[in-house]
Protein backbone atom coordinates (compact mmCIF):
# COMPACT_ATOMS: atom_id res chain seq x y z
CA UNK A 1 0.00 0.00 0.00
CA UNK A 2 3.12 2.08 0.76
CA UNK A 3 4.04 2.31 -2.47
CA UNK A 4 0.65 4.07 -3.66
CA UNK A 5 1.07 6.42 -1.41
CA UNK A 6 3.55 9.09 -3.98
CA UNK A 7 4.92 8.28 -6.90
CA UNK A 8 3.49 8.63 -10.37
CA UNK A 9 1.40 5.48 -9.88
CA UNK A 10 -0.08 6.76 -6.46
CA UNK A 11 -3.28 6.36 -6.11
CA UNK A 12 -5.33 9.33 -6.94
CA UNK A 13 -8.87 9.78 -5.58
CA UNK A 14 -11.43 12.40 -5.45
CA UNK A 15 -13.82 14.40 -7.93
CA UNK A 16 -10.92 16.34 -9.85
CA UNK A 17 -12.60 19.34 -9.89
CA UNK A 18 -9.96 21.19 -8.41
CA UNK A 19 -7.57 20.41 -11.40
CA UNK A 20 -10.62 21.32 -14.09
CA UNK A 21 -11.29 24.48 -11.81
CA UNK A 22 -7.46 25.21 -12.32
CA UNK A 23 -6.95 24.72 -16.03
CA UNK A 24 -11.09 26.75 -16.24
CA UNK A 25 -9.49 29.85 -14.76
CA UNK A 26 -6.88 29.89 -16.98
CA UNK A 27 -8.44 28.99 -20.71
CA UNK A 28 -11.54 31.60 -19.24
CA UNK A 29 -8.53 34.22 -18.52
CA UNK A 30 -7.37 33.32 -22.20
CA UNK A 31 -10.38 34.28 -23.66
CA UNK A 32 -11.12 37.32 -21.65
CA UNK A 33 -7.47 38.83 -22.65
CA UNK A 34 -7.99 38.03 -26.40
CA UNK A 35 -11.60 39.85 -26.55
CA UNK A 36 -10.10 42.65 -24.49
CA UNK A 37 -7.82 43.12 -27.15
CA UNK A 38 -9.80 42.78 -29.78
CA UNK A 39 -12.35 45.31 -28.03
CA UNK A 40 -9.53 47.87 -27.51
CA UNK A 41 -7.98 47.57 -31.11
CA UNK A 42 -12.15 48.18 -32.04
CA UNK A 43 -12.31 51.04 -29.44
CA UNK A 44 -8.66 53.05 -31.06
CA UNK A 45 -9.96 52.13 -34.61
CA UNK A 46 -13.36 54.26 -33.56
CA UNK A 47 -13.42 57.46 -35.89
CA UNK A 48 -15.16 59.58 -32.87
CA UNK A 49 -17.10 58.24 -29.77
CA UNK A 50 -20.24 58.08 -30.78
CA UNK A 51 -22.87 56.15 -30.15
CA UNK A 52 -23.50 54.36 -33.10
CA UNK A 53 -20.25 53.59 -33.47
CA UNK A 54 -19.75 52.73 -29.76
CA UNK A 55 -22.78 50.44 -29.91
CA UNK A 56 -21.51 48.61 -33.39
CA UNK A 57 -18.74 47.26 -31.61
CA UNK A 58 -21.25 44.99 -29.64
CA UNK A 59 -24.23 44.37 -32.17
CA UNK A 60 -22.16 44.12 -35.19
CA UNK A 61 -23.43 41.14 -37.21
CA UNK A 62 -21.32 38.58 -40.08
CA UNK A 63 -24.02 37.58 -42.57
CA UNK A 64 -26.68 38.33 -39.79
CA UNK A 65 -25.41 36.25 -37.47
CA UNK A 66 -24.93 38.22 -34.27
CA UNK A 67 -21.32 37.95 -33.84
CA UNK A 68 -20.53 41.04 -31.28
CA UNK A 69 -23.16 39.98 -28.69
CA UNK A 70 -21.91 36.27 -28.86
CA UNK A 71 -18.53 37.26 -28.96
CA UNK A 72 -19.74 39.66 -25.70
CA UNK A 73 -21.66 37.18 -24.33
CA UNK A 74 -19.41 34.24 -24.36
CA UNK A 75 -16.50 36.31 -22.79
CA UNK A 76 -18.82 37.51 -20.12
CA UNK A 77 -19.63 33.59 -19.15
CA UNK A 78 -15.78 33.12 -19.09
CA UNK A 79 -15.35 35.99 -16.70
CA UNK A 80 -18.54 34.50 -14.69
CA UNK A 81 -16.91 31.20 -14.04
CA UNK A 82 -13.44 32.98 -13.37
CA UNK A 83 -14.84 34.82 -10.87
CA UNK A 84 -16.43 32.21 -9.22
CA UNK A 85 -12.90 30.39 -9.19
CA UNK A 86 -10.88 33.20 -8.10
CA UNK A 87 -13.29 34.02 -5.16
CA UNK A 88 -13.69 30.62 -4.11
CA UNK A 89 -10.00 30.47 -3.64
CA UNK A 90 -10.37 34.08 -1.48
CA UNK A 91 -13.08 32.22 0.65
CA UNK A 92 -11.55 29.24 1.08
CA UNK A 93 -8.02 31.14 1.63
CA UNK A 94 -9.76 33.29 4.39
CA UNK A 95 -12.68 32.18 5.64
CA UNK A 96 -12.36 28.88 8.53
CA UNK A 97 -15.58 29.04 9.57
CA UNK A 98 -17.36 26.29 7.49
CA UNK A 99 -21.08 27.80 7.63
CA UNK A 100 -20.04 31.05 7.09
CA UNK A 101 -17.95 30.15 4.10
CA UNK A 102 -20.71 28.02 2.14
CA UNK A 103 -23.05 31.50 2.74
CA UNK A 104 -20.33 33.19 1.22
CA UNK A 105 -20.03 30.90 -1.32
CA UNK A 106 -23.81 30.97 -2.24
CA UNK A 107 -24.22 34.80 -2.11
CA UNK A 108 -20.97 34.26 -4.60
CA UNK A 109 -23.29 32.11 -7.08
CA UNK A 110 -26.23 34.40 -6.85
CA UNK A 111 -24.17 37.46 -7.48
CA UNK A 112 -22.41 35.90 -10.45
CA UNK A 113 -26.19 34.28 -11.73
CA UNK A 114 -27.32 37.85 -11.49
CA UNK A 115 -24.48 39.70 -12.90
CA UNK A 116 -25.46 36.70 -16.18
CA UNK A 117 -28.43 37.76 -16.45
CA UNK A 118 -28.19 41.31 -16.36
CA UNK A 119 -25.79 41.04 -18.97
CA UNK A 120 -27.66 38.81 -21.10
CA UNK A 121 -30.51 41.28 -20.96
CA UNK A 122 -27.96 44.29 -21.86
CA UNK A 123 -26.91 42.70 -25.10
CA UNK A 124 -29.65 41.16 -26.83
CA UNK A 125 -32.07 44.86 -25.79
CA UNK A 126 -29.42 46.45 -28.03
CA UNK B 1 17.42 0.20 25.27
CA UNK B 2 18.23 -0.51 29.46
CA UNK B 3 20.92 2.76 30.80
CA UNK B 4 24.07 0.52 31.94
CA UNK B 5 23.60 1.48 35.80
CA UNK B 6 26.40 2.99 37.18
CA UNK B 7 27.72 1.96 40.92
CA UNK B 8 27.00 4.38 43.53
CA UNK B 9 24.46 6.13 41.45
CA UNK B 10 20.55 6.38 41.51
CA UNK B 11 18.72 5.38 38.50
CA UNK B 12 16.20 8.41 39.41
CA UNK B 13 19.32 10.97 38.97
CA UNK B 14 21.64 9.59 36.55
CA UNK B 15 24.80 11.99 36.70
CA UNK B 16 28.38 11.71 35.72
CA UNK B 17 30.40 10.18 38.45
CA UNK B 18 33.11 13.18 38.99
CA UNK B 19 32.11 15.59 40.96
CA UNK B 20 30.51 18.95 39.15
CA UNK B 21 31.87 21.77 39.32
CA UNK B 22 30.91 24.89 41.09
CA UNK B 23 27.62 26.60 39.56
CA UNK B 24 26.96 23.69 37.18
CA UNK B 25 23.29 22.89 37.94
CA UNK B 26 22.45 19.03 38.10
CA UNK B 27 20.15 17.65 36.06
CA UNK B 28 18.18 14.37 36.43
CA UNK B 29 17.47 11.92 33.57
CA UNK B 30 13.81 13.14 33.03
CA UNK B 31 14.22 16.59 32.50
CA UNK B 32 16.69 15.52 29.68
CA UNK B 33 14.70 13.63 28.14
CA UNK B 34 11.73 16.30 28.72
CA UNK B 35 13.66 19.38 27.93
CA UNK B 36 13.32 19.10 24.30
CA UNK B 37 9.63 19.36 24.38
CA UNK B 38 9.21 21.13 27.43
CA UNK B 39 11.76 24.16 27.44
CA UNK B 40 12.77 24.39 24.11
CA UNK B 41 8.58 24.23 22.26
CA UNK B 42 8.65 23.52 18.35
CA UNK B 43 8.04 26.63 16.41
CA UNK B 44 4.53 27.11 15.51
CA UNK B 45 3.67 29.30 12.24
CA UNK B 46 -0.36 30.09 12.50
CA UNK B 47 -2.04 32.83 10.44
CA UNK B 48 -0.89 36.11 10.71
CA UNK B 49 -2.82 38.71 13.04
CA UNK B 50 -4.12 41.63 11.55
CA UNK B 51 -1.66 43.89 13.65
CA UNK B 52 1.67 41.55 12.22
CA UNK B 53 0.18 42.33 8.60
CA UNK B 54 0.37 45.42 8.78
CA UNK B 55 4.58 45.75 9.91
CA UNK B 56 4.85 42.62 6.83
CA UNK B 57 7.28 43.20 4.35
CA UNK B 58 6.64 41.87 1.46
CA UNK B 59 8.36 41.24 -1.78
CA UNK B 60 7.01 42.86 -4.48
CA UNK B 61 5.58 39.59 -6.21
CA UNK B 62 4.09 38.91 -3.33
CA UNK B 63 2.93 42.47 -3.31
CA UNK B 64 1.67 41.74 -6.81
CA UNK B 65 0.10 38.91 -5.91
CA UNK B 66 -2.23 40.19 -3.17
CA UNK B 67 -2.96 43.03 -5.53
CA UNK B 68 -4.25 40.49 -7.63
CA UNK B 69 -6.88 39.37 -5.28
CA UNK B 70 -7.61 42.39 -4.17
CA UNK B 71 -8.00 43.71 -7.57
CA UNK B 72 -10.12 40.34 -8.58
CA UNK B 73 -12.33 41.19 -5.55
CA UNK B 74 -13.36 44.87 -6.51
CA UNK B 75 -14.20 44.05 -10.11
CA UNK B 76 -16.98 41.38 -8.49
CA UNK B 77 -18.27 43.60 -6.23
CA UNK B 78 -18.19 46.20 -9.09
CA UNK B 79 -19.36 43.99 -11.68
CA UNK B 80 -23.51 44.01 -11.17
CA UNK B 81 -24.12 47.40 -9.24
CA UNK B 82 -21.17 49.66 -11.04
CA UNK B 83 -19.76 48.19 -14.55
CA UNK B 84 -22.88 46.20 -15.81
CA UNK B 85 -25.56 49.61 -15.37
CA UNK B 86 -23.01 52.10 -17.09
CA UNK B 87 -22.27 49.55 -19.50
CA UNK B 88 -26.11 49.24 -20.34
CA UNK B 89 -26.55 53.10 -20.11
CA UNK B 90 -23.90 53.11 -22.74
CA UNK B 91 -25.40 50.78 -25.16
CA UNK B 92 -29.06 50.96 -24.82
CA UNK B 93 -29.69 53.82 -26.44
CA UNK B 94 -29.09 57.49 -28.11
CA UNK B 95 -30.60 59.00 -25.03
CA UNK B 96 -29.12 56.90 -22.71
CA UNK B 97 -25.74 57.23 -24.46
CA UNK B 98 -26.29 61.10 -23.37
CA UNK B 99 -26.91 60.23 -19.80
CA UNK B 100 -23.70 58.10 -19.31
CA UNK B 101 -21.55 60.57 -21.00
CA UNK B 102 -22.84 62.92 -18.73
CA UNK B 103 -22.96 60.58 -15.59
CA UNK B 104 -18.94 60.10 -16.73
CA UNK B 105 -18.25 63.84 -16.81
CA UNK B 106 -18.94 63.57 -13.11
CA UNK B 107 -15.28 64.40 -11.25
CA UNK B 108 -16.21 61.51 -8.43
CA UNK B 109 -17.62 59.15 -10.87
CA UNK B 110 -14.15 59.55 -12.84
CA UNK B 111 -12.03 58.51 -9.58
CA UNK B 112 -13.83 55.62 -8.97
CA UNK B 113 -13.93 54.85 -12.95
CA UNK B 114 -9.91 55.29 -12.84
CA UNK B 115 -9.59 53.39 -9.32
CA UNK B 116 -11.81 50.50 -11.65
CA UNK B 117 -9.23 50.77 -14.25
CA UNK B 118 -6.44 50.46 -12.34
CA UNK B 119 -8.15 47.43 -11.26
CA UNK B 120 -8.73 45.60 -14.62
CA UNK B 121 -5.13 46.71 -15.74
CA UNK B 122 -3.07 45.53 -12.97
CA UNK B 123 -5.52 42.28 -13.34
CA UNK B 124 -4.96 41.47 -16.65
CA UNK B 125 -1.20 42.48 -16.38
CA UNK B 126 -0.40 40.04 -13.31
CA UNK B 127 -2.48 37.27 -15.18
CA UNK B 128 -0.15 37.33 -18.05
CA UNK B 129 2.77 36.87 -16.02
CA UNK B 130 0.71 34.36 -14.00
CA UNK B 131 0.15 32.43 -17.58
CA UNK B 132 3.88 32.68 -18.25
CA UNK B 133 4.99 31.08 -14.86
CA UNK B 134 2.45 28.43 -15.47
CA UNK B 135 4.50 27.15 -18.76
CA UNK B 136 7.33 27.79 -17.11
CA UNK B 137 8.46 31.25 -18.50
CA UNK B 138 10.49 33.03 -16.07
CA UNK B 139 10.16 30.69 -12.89
CA UNK B 140 13.72 31.76 -11.57
CA UNK B 141 14.17 33.84 -8.75
CA UNK B 142 15.73 37.11 -10.21
CA UNK B 143 13.56 36.58 -13.75
CA UNK B 144 10.49 36.85 -11.35
CA UNK B 145 11.36 39.15 -9.75
CA UNK B 146 11.90 41.31 -12.82
CA UNK B 147 9.00 40.50 -14.21
CA UNK B 148 6.79 41.09 -11.44
CA UNK B 149 8.19 44.84 -11.60
CA UNK B 150 7.28 45.22 -15.28
CA UNK B 151 4.01 44.09 -14.29
CA UNK B 152 3.76 47.29 -11.76
CA UNK B 153 5.21 49.46 -14.59
CA UNK B 154 3.60 48.58 -17.36
CA UNK B 155 0.14 48.46 -15.28
CA UNK B 156 0.86 51.97 -13.29
CA UNK B 157 1.76 53.06 -17.06
CA UNK B 158 -1.69 52.55 -18.65
CA UNK B 159 -3.81 53.23 -16.13
CA UNK B 160 -1.90 56.58 -16.53
CA UNK B 161 -2.61 56.91 -19.83
CA UNK B 162 -6.29 55.83 -19.09
CA UNK B 163 -6.50 58.75 -16.45
CA UNK B 164 -5.13 61.49 -18.64
CA UNK B 165 -7.75 60.20 -21.44
CA UNK B 166 -10.45 59.92 -19.03
CA UNK B 167 -9.30 63.31 -17.21
CA UNK B 168 -9.61 64.93 -21.20
CA UNK B 169 -5.87 66.04 -20.62
CA UNK B 170 -6.07 64.77 -24.41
Amino acid sequence: MASKDFGSKRLVVGAHYGIFDWIAQRVTAIIMAVYTLILLVGALLMPAFTYPNWVRLFNFTVLSFPLGQMLAFLTFLSLAYHAWVGMRDIWMDYVRHTGLRILLQVLTIIWLMASVIYAAQILWSI
Amino acid sequence: MRMPKAPGVSSSALCLSIPPAAGTKLVTFSEVVMSDSAAKPRPQFRNLTLSQLASYRLPLAGKLSILHRISGLGLFLALPIILLPMFGKSVLSEASFGQFREMVSNPLVKIVLLCLIWAYLHHFCAGVRYLLLDVHVGVEKYAAQKSAASVFVVSLALTLVFGLKLFGVF
